[in-house]
């Protein structure tokens, strides 16, 4: 498929990022670099300066809502792409609302506990729908830990052992890897390249 | 019972388990879970009811902070 074909399959596309953190800007990013149609960007937050050691944003964008920053960011790249952002809190109550017509969604949240709220509601409004998930990223080195699985329609990426703590930060390369790998099996969904 | 665990055959002595059960025997000790039985969510109040059988088809997520 040449880069225009790419191009022009993803534009018809919509894909929902729930948290715009490591996880969320940098695979937004790498999304909207390869031309996908609607990004539906979700994170209730503000940027802080401590989130530059890991999250697609600039020293200048500091105290702007997240989602305010990387739509900017976005269309910096790419002013075709369709932006909708949402600065709210996703609950197993308004996930259906701010998620619905997404071809995928990508689960970019820090916390394990928010992790398994956002899987759990989404396989309840959404049982078929693919579901991207992150999880293990802490640190740095050890590329080889870090790999894809699929279980049904939740496909995950990371290596699903390091804990983040104080002395294992999650810091830009790991975590970058893993939202970019995100990026990539959306990308392998949304070109019809694995059986759902 | 064999039943097909994280896309890995595996056999058990046992003809049942609860997925309670399951995670013991398995030694999964996780907190934050996705648990799926043949395409369908489990949800955590129903490990200690909810029965895994011969032929069944689980997945288990387990979740790790950072992102």
């Amino acid at each position: 498929m040449t880069y225009e074909e790419i191009r022009g399959r993803l534009s018809r596309k919509r894909v929902g990022i729930a948290g715009c953190g490591g996880l969320g800007s940098n695979c937004a990013i790498a999304l909207a670099r390869v031309g996908m149609g609607t990004l539906v960007i979700v994170d209730f937050d503000r940027l802080s300066l401590s989130n530059l050691n890991r999250q697609y944003y600039f020293r200048d964008q500091v105290g702007m809502k997240k989602v305010e920053a990387l739509a900017d960011n976005i269309l910096r790249i790419d002013p075709t792409i369709r932006v909708e952002k949402h600065a709210v809190r996703i609950t197993a109550t308004n996930l259906a609302g701010l998620f619905s017509g997404c071809d995928v969604i990508v689960e970019a949240f820090d916390l394990a506990e928010e992790k398994e709220m956002l899987i759990t509601s989404a396989l309840t409004h959404f049982p078929t729908l693919p579901l991207v998930v992150g999880s293990g990223m802490a640190g740095w080195g050890n590329n080889a830990a870090i790999h894809f699985r699929r279980l049904g329609n939740i496909f995950v990426c990371g290596d699903e052992s390091s804990e983040i703590s104080a002395a294992m930060p999650p810091l830009a390369p790991r975590v970058g890897m893993v939202a970019n790998m995100q990026a990539n099996v959306v990308m392998d969904i949304l070109l019809n390249s694995v059986q759902l | 019972m064999k039943i097909f665990l994280n896309n890995n055959h595996e056999e058990f002595d046992q003809e049942e388990l609860t997925v309670t059960q399951l995670l013991a025997v398995k030694n999964f000790t996780f907190k934050m879970l996705v648990i799926k039985i043949n395409g369908n969510l489990v949800s955590k109040e129903a490990y200690d009811i909810t029965m895994v059988h011969d032929g069944d088809e689980v997945h288990v997520l387990h979740l790790i902070s950072g992102g």
